[in-house]
């Protein structure tokens, strides 16, 4: 009833103001916003009228909301872990609460500009287009600060986010025509933009006076680099992700809850989240047959676990407009993803974290991925033509 | 057992409002109508004006450019309307029916002892000819062309489709004799596309002469270009023919009587039918004779399409049953705004996706309407119209290649082996929303002008 009321209240108001939007109208120019908001609460009450007469229930809007329920276990759980390592660092072992609670003030700010900056460049391009605004960035900007190391100042999130959404998406025409994750993007841009800021021991915790003298923010990948197997966290802990990392990315099990989700509901391809994994242990086991170095005879598994190959194969690799987009083709990318990212991380000391290059690596390959997959049902086709036809 | 092949991709969208096998007989309707918008790639010549009187089976319009093609009228009685629309094209011809019917008298003989060319002119003449749909492209066939088969799909998959073995009440004589006089079109054979998940109808079970291919699976598998591509592909520059099974008895008809009998039955289905059912009617009957319905109940604004939901078009009460239509489906429009309905949990919404905790209640049966749900998109999500296409063909690259107008891909990938029915339920499952139908349709329409 409550409901009701308010929807019916809404209804009138968004009714008795959408004359001014409409184009040509003195607030024409804001087109795109209004109906970017109007549709937001309302579905259109548009209907068909060519063509199919009933259409699914599914759109973009809930295809992307699917793929934030699916990012919020590992969101909530990066909160708390940024707390965590916090009083790791100082000596203490917080409870859960003032975990979170600091957690969420340090994470809050990063999403909040990476939202702002990046929505308003999505409407204000969308207006000057005369497009509608696409929900694709409602992801790209939830996962941004999940990619984030936590210390990250908020100026680098902006300028990430902007160089993502202009040069990443907006130049290309907007989402779905883009060739790079967005999302990885503003991480790979930072990454190299501000080495020292995005990586070694002071990026990943949170710093304050008195810090534990025992205490070292290197993440397991840096330990593992640097062939300090020992100091690589337990299984355990890397599997619940009390390591330290960026914001979204330690925890393999909130990560695996969003993969059910994810897979569940169809919205993620498991086949790039499966054949990822495969390739990650083919690699590993290919380092295990060489030996060598430490790194190198690691157990395959073990790099599930570590750094952000889990949040990539899940929620990066498995973005449907930068992978490949044929169901063979999505085998043989999401199997190169995982085995390029252990190629990296192993065999390139310069970058620990090989998991964001090898998907944005890939994701300029998906395209020939997919013409060598047509390619072969267009030769299929051209096959069967019979040699006797004479017409045409 | 005879081999069955096994449609895997596809989708069957659970409507409610299944048409009972009951059989009526309503009145004669008030008018039938031609309607030049029902054949792809004709431009009608009328040959009759408002007030003439015809027969079945009498020529309301020509092709003109192929003008020995006719398209005659169902029902004896008065040419009452010419509707046109934009730009004066021809919308459809209309005719209030005599109370006794009279028929145009064509020599009645048995096919199996007639040439070629004599089935050819009997057919053109008597308006049997638009039956016959040539694949690449949906049009009307070609008297001139060689087809390398002709092929048949008796039964039908779509949402709410028509039983055809019930629809089918005619005899196996009459039956043969059609088809009897297909084999003549063609130096190849006639193929029947049969339902294997039932048992063979005894009609089908006496007929002769043809090949049968058995098929099992959810829809397209009862889409003749589905069986098709599974049989023997087109390839660029063949040429193959598809009739519907009913026409198949009103072409026996018209070898064993001689007249234009364009008689069928019509099923009404879907939640805005009061009592969906069988019809025993004629070709292009005007819709209201044959929907018993209130007027929509509570005040409900409905749609009635000729047609199935997928490919049928829209027509008002008062409109007329499309050309081969067997099927009118009534279903509520979906004029509104739902708050946050992209959030809901959507127990009532029904989704090929598994987005909605609809997908847990298996087996029941929904009851849609015209709403969009949603906006259009450029193409974001992948695999999706993969599976729903029995084909081996890249939907998504033949839509681009379309839409960028690039007619060698188009045929690369395959845009001789589709029409729009072929590809509905990409564009029911798009969660883009694209128009994969009229798309399709502008990429045929581009290769017909690009061979001619």
């Amino acid at each position: 009833m409550h409901k009701h009321l308010i929807m019916k209240s809404l209804r009138k108001l968004i009714d008795s103001i959408k004359p001014h939007f409409e184009p040509g109208a003195k607030l024409g120019a804001f087109h795109s916003t209004f109906e970017a908001f109007e549709s937001m609460f309302f579905v259109p009450d548009k209907v068909t009228d060519r063509g199919c007469h009933i259409r699914d229930a599914i759109d973009l809007k809930r295809t992307m909301f699917t793929m934030i329920i699916a990012l919020v276990p590992a969101l909530l759980f990066g909160m708390w872990n940024v707390g965590y390592q916090h009083s790791l660092a100082i000596g203490e072992n917080w409870p859960l609460w003032p975990a979170f609670w600091f957690g969420l003030l340090k994470v809050l700010p990063i999403i909040v500009v990476s939202y702002a900056v990046g929505l308003s460049i999505e409407f204000a391009f969308a207006q000057k287009r005369k497009h509608q605004v696409n929900e694709g960035f409602l992801v790209s900007g939830l996962i941004i600060p999940m990619l984030m190391p936590v210390n990250v100042p908020l100026w680098m999130v902006a300028l990430a986010t902007a160089f993502a959404v202009l040069i990443g998406k907006e130049a290309f025409g907007g989402t779905g025509m883009n060739i790079f994750n967005p999302a990885l993007l503003a991480r790979a841009f930072l990454f190299f933009a501000y080495p020292s800021r995005m990586s070694g021991e002071a990026a990943w915790v949170v710093p304050s006076e008195g810090m534990a003298d025992a205490f070292t923010g290197a993440t397991p990948l840096a330990h593992a680099a640097a062939g300090a197997m020992d100091k690589v966290a337990s299984a355990y802990d890397l599997f619940m992700g009390f390591v330290p990392g960026s914001i979204g990315e330690t925890s393999t099990l909130a990560i695996l809850i969003g993969a059910v989700l994810l897979v569940a509901t169809g919205v993620a391809s498991w086949k790039i989240m499966l054949s990822t994994v495969v390739g990650g242990m083919a690699a590993g086991y290919l380092f295990n047959a060489v030996g060598g170095s430490a790194y190198m005879t690691m157990p395959p598994w073990q790099h599930l676990l570590m750094g952000g190959f889990a949040f990539g194969a899940v929620f990066m690799a498995t973005d449907p407009v930068t992978s490949a987009q044929t169901e063979c083709g999505k085998w043989i990318y999401g199997f190169l993803v995982g085995f390029m990212a252990l190629l990296i991380r192993v065999l390139n000391p310069a970058y620990p974290e090989g998991m964001m290059l090898s998907i944005l690596l890939m994701n300029a390959f998906a395209p020939l991925i997919d013409h060598i997959v047509v390619g072969t049902s267009i030769r299929r086709r051209m096959r069967r033509q019979p040699l006797s036809t004479t017409k045409n | 057992m005879p081999k069955v092949i096994k449609i895997r991709k596809g989708l069957n969208i659970p409507l409610v409002g299944d048409a009972e096998k009951i059989l009526v007989r309503p009145k004669p309707s008030a008018s039938y109508a031609v309607k030049p918008i029902d054949f792809w790639g004709i431009t009608p010549r009328l040959c009759v004006e408002p007030g003439d009187t015809v027969r079945a089976g009498s020529p309301l319009f020509v092709d003109k450019q192929r003008p020995q093609i006719a398209f005659t009228s169902p029902v004896s009685g008065t040419v009452a309307d010419v509707v046109r629309g934009a730009r004066r094209a021809l919308q459809e011809v209309v005719v209030i029916p005599d109370a006794e019917m009279g028929y145009e008298q064509f020599e009645a003989a048995d096919p199996a002892t007639l040439s070629r060319e004599q089935v050819v002119d009997m057919m053109l003449r008597s308006g049997l000819w638009p039956h016959l749909t040539q694949r690449p492209f949906g049009v009307v066939a070609d008297p001139e062309a060689q087809p390398k088969g002709i092929y048949i799909s008796c039964f039908d998959t779509a949402p709410l489709a028509v039983d055809i073995d019930f629809a089918l009440q005619g005899d196996d004589k009459t039956f043969q004799a059609g088809i009897e006089a297909l084999r003549k079109l063609t130096p190849g054979e006639v193929h029947l596309g049969i339902n294997a998940e039932y048992p063979e109808s005894k009609l089908l079970g006496r007929i002769k002469n043809v090949q049968k291919h058995y098929f099992s699976g959810p829809h397209p598998a009862g889409n003749v270009g589905v069986q098709i591509a599974q049989i023997d592909p087109i390839n660029k520059g063949e040429v193959v023919w598809t009739m519907r099974p009913q026409s198949v008895l009103m072409l026996g008809r018209l070898f064993l009587k001689g007249i234009y009998d364009a008689s069928l039955v019509v099923a009404t289905a879907g939640s805005g039918v009061a009592k969906p059912r069988y019809h025993q009617t004629i070709q292009g009957a005007r819709v209201d004779g044959l929907l018993d319905w209130a007027g929509g109940e509570g005040g409900i604004e409905l749609r009635i399409i000729s047609g199935n939901v997928l490919t049928g078009r829209k027509v008002d009460s008062m409109g007329h049953l499309g050309f081969g239509d067997n099927l009118i489906t009534v279903i509520p429009e979906g004029r509104y705004h739902e708050f946050f309905g992209w959030l809901a949990p959507g127990f009532g919404k029904y989704s090929a996706s598994r987005s909605f905790l609809s997908s847990l209640r298996f087996g029941k049966r929904f009851n849609l309407d015209t709403n969009y749900h949603g906006e259009a998109r450029a193409y974001v999500v992948t695999g999706q119209y993969e599976k729903v296409r029995p084909f081996d063909i890249y939907p998504v690259y033949l839509i681009k290649a379309i839409m960028a107008g690039d007619i060698e891909r188009m045929e690369q990938l395959g845009i001789y082996e589709v029409i729009e029915e072929d590809m509905a339920l990409c564009e029911y499952v798009c969660t883009s929303k694209i128009e994969v139908q009229e798309v399709l349709r502008r990429g045929i329409n581009t290769m017909m002008t690009e061979l001619a």
